[in-house]
């Protein structure tokens, strides 16, 4: 007994070195790779990680996946986590680009100075119902009154007789504050059903009687119904010449001017390719395409 | 060593000796001493670990008091959530009332009913099930402990909450929806605790039971159950310990709403699910932040709380 035991340390202590000088033999290779073929091409090369929103978590994604097929040396890492965490990690140096639904500007906290703002695309919001209950047009007074607790049941707004369920993102949200800002103009919501994610408020609202809520447009695929605001329609169109007022920048923010890998990972993101095709296919609108900018205060401007 | 040594008959000892030479000497000379100090890293490495975690967590939690200067009575027993709202319109509030309530309402409920229904499994498991009733019976409870949490979360919003809505009104996001789901959560980690707590009585009581003419039913009622009890007890604590915790399953089923419930029906919001929804959101350092973490610093003194409660009754436990 006492032998083996003896020989099964020996062995464990054995294989522990054998793994460690592996793992340091193995880094040791790939850095001698690196070196050797980095002279010899004009590809971008190395590790970037794009942390954030997770609105735009999924084209960035897809990008990223592009963009490593046509550089092999680039090795980018996408995660998601939140607009919040994105700012934060970015500025605080931990992650090299930082995505987020909303302006620095508007998060608390945040020394928006030091970065700078890549809006890459534009993503348009829609208040959502269930499709049984009986409205497809609200006016912007009856949507404040609908999500401020004043009116409770849709007949009161022209529907069926149903009590309204309120589905909210949770407070924090891009897509909770960019529908509050614009389209309930900044009223305090009543309290309702909380979900995390879009995809989830999605299959809350297709399911419950009476339910409302707000999605990005990407996310709309016919189980909900979108609502006209003030007889306009969700739609690209409205949103290009400024008409619907409810739509949000998708922003990635660099802390400082970005170089290198960034540089050309954003440049990719705005490039033609990306813009015209990968963009529009995902549900979001291309930033080139826009008639109308707005700055962090929400001031419009016609372009 | 000595001690080995002297074990060992001399000839095998020098034979060794001659195999191997030098090296095997000083590894047998300090072989002891490296297996104690091997065992003594790893066990400091775990303590290390719990330790940091704490601190980190407390440090955390802590300065939503010390540095935002918000009273934690007010944390603790207000139900005025407002971390996004500016000073100069009453300031961020972040009472997290709504959450601890909601928390302890969902876990005690689930304990209610997973309770009584374990512990009676565990006494059919343990005293009454014929061989094949035990080999269906026992699997059966590990699925259920090894179903993952969000599988849970995904039947009960699946099944459960349309049911509820179609069958009781309201949105089906409840209490009712949340309580259900972590009861049977909790179950195999009740039952299996319980289960040992009976196996592991002296034989002995039994039979003196049985002998002075006690019926089964007497003998378990009376005689088992109530020897059994500081281990039931451990069983129902941790349960209550595992349903306070778990946030994925529960979140998805009881609509996180942040108010007080008047109705079994009513959405609610707990503990945990308040952390998971924000964290995203919210910037490191910023009191939005330091709320979710003071809650995170809640949740670790009840299981604090949770596991003084288990050594005490463990402790207390032996039976007279």
């Amino acid at each position: 007994m006492l032998k083996k035991s003896k020989w099964i340390i020996l062995a464990a202590a054995m294989l522990i070195m054998a793994l460690a000088a592996a793992g340091c033999g193995g880094g040791g290779a790939q850095d001698g790779e690196a070196q050797k073929e980095e002279p010899k091409t004009e590809e971008v090369s190395g590790n970037l990680t794009s942390v954030g929103s997770t609105a735009l978590q999924p084209l960035v994604e897809k990008a990223a996946a592009d963009f490593m097929a046509k550089n092999p040396q680039a090795q980018i890492v996408v995660q998601g986590g939140g607009s919040g965490n994105g700012l934060t990690q970015v500025s605080q140096g931990a992650a090299d680009i930082g995505n987020s639904d909303v302006f620095a500007e508007e998060k608390d906290g945040i020394d928006a100075a030091q970065l700078v703002d890549h809006k890459v695309c534009v993503v348009g919001m829609a208040a959502v119902v269930n499709d049984k209950v009986g409205v497809d047009n609200l006016t912007k007074q009856q949507l404040i009154d609908i999500f401020t607790g004043k009116v409770a049941n849709w007949k009161e707004v022209g529907g069926v007789d149903q009590k309204i369920v309120l589905v909210n993102r949770p407070k924090g949200s891009g897509t909770r504050a960019t529908f509050k800002k614009y389209a309930i103009d900044n009223a305090e919501e009543a309290q309702g059903i909380e979900e995390d994610s879009s995809g989830t408020v999605r299959k809350i609202i297709g399911e419950t009687p009476g339910a409302i809520g707000y999605l990005a447009l990407s996310y709309l695929d016919g189980s909900v119904k979108p609502v006209k605001i003030d007889d306009v329609e969700p739609v690209k169109e409205s949103i290009l010449s400024g008409q619907y007022p409810v739509w949000a920048y998708e922003h990635m923010y660099t802390k400082g001017e970005p170089d290198g890998l960034k540089k050309a990972f954003l440049d990719y993101i705005l490039s033609e390719d990306v813009q015209k095709t990968l963009i529009p296919e995902l549900g979001y609108i291309p930033v080139t395409e826009m008639k109308v900018s707005r700055d962090a205060q929400g001031n419009i401007t016609q372009q | 060593m000595g001690k080995t040594d002297n074990n060992k008959s001399p000839i095998v000892l020098k034979s060794r000796e001659n195999e191997t030479g030098a090296a095997w000497r000083i590894w047998k000379k300090y072989n002891d001493i490296f297996g104690k100090n091997i065992t003594m890293f790893c066990a400091l490495v775990v303590i290390f670990i719990t330790v940091s975690i704490v601190i980190f967590i407390s440090a955390k939690g802590l300065s939503t008091f010390v540095k935002d200067g918000i009273s934690p009575l007010h944390f603790l027993f207000s139900t005025q959530w407002w971390p996004d709202r500016p000073l100069e319109e009453g300031g961020p509030l972040v009472g997290s009332f709504a959450f601890i309530v909601g928390s302890l309402i969902i876990s005690l409920l689930a304990v209610l009913v997973s309770a009584p229904l374990s512990i009676i499994v565990a006494v059919f498991m343990v005293e009454i099930a014929e061989n094949w009733a035990y080999k269906v019976l026992q699997p059966a409870i590990e699925i259920l402990a090894g179903i993952p949490s969000v599988v849970y979360g995904y039947v009960g919003l699946s099944l459960l909450v349309p049911f509820i809505r179609e069958s009781m009104g309201g949105s089906g996001f409840s209490i009712l929806a949340g309580f259900l789901v972590l009861s049977v959560m909790i179950l195999p980690t009740v039952i299996s605790v319980s289960a040992d707590a009976l196996r592991s009585l002296p034989g002995e009581w039994k039979e003196a039971a049985l002998a002075l003419g006690s019926t089964r039913w007497q003998t378990i009622r009376l005689v088992l159950v109530p020897a059994a009890r500081s281990g039931l007890i451990t069983g129902v604590i941790l349960g209550l310990s595992r349903a306070f915790g778990e946030a994925l399953a529960v979140q998805m089923v009881i609509g996180n709403t942040r108010k007080l419930p008047t109705s079994i029906l009513d959405p609610i919001i707990t503990l945990t699910s308040a952390i998971t929804m924000d964290m995203g959101y919210t910037v490191t350092g910023h009191l939005w932040n330091n709320a979710l973490w003071s809650m995170a610093l809640l949740l670790l003194t009840m299981s604090l709380f949770f596991i003084t409660l288990i050594r005490f009754f463990s402790r207390k436990g032996v039976v007279q």
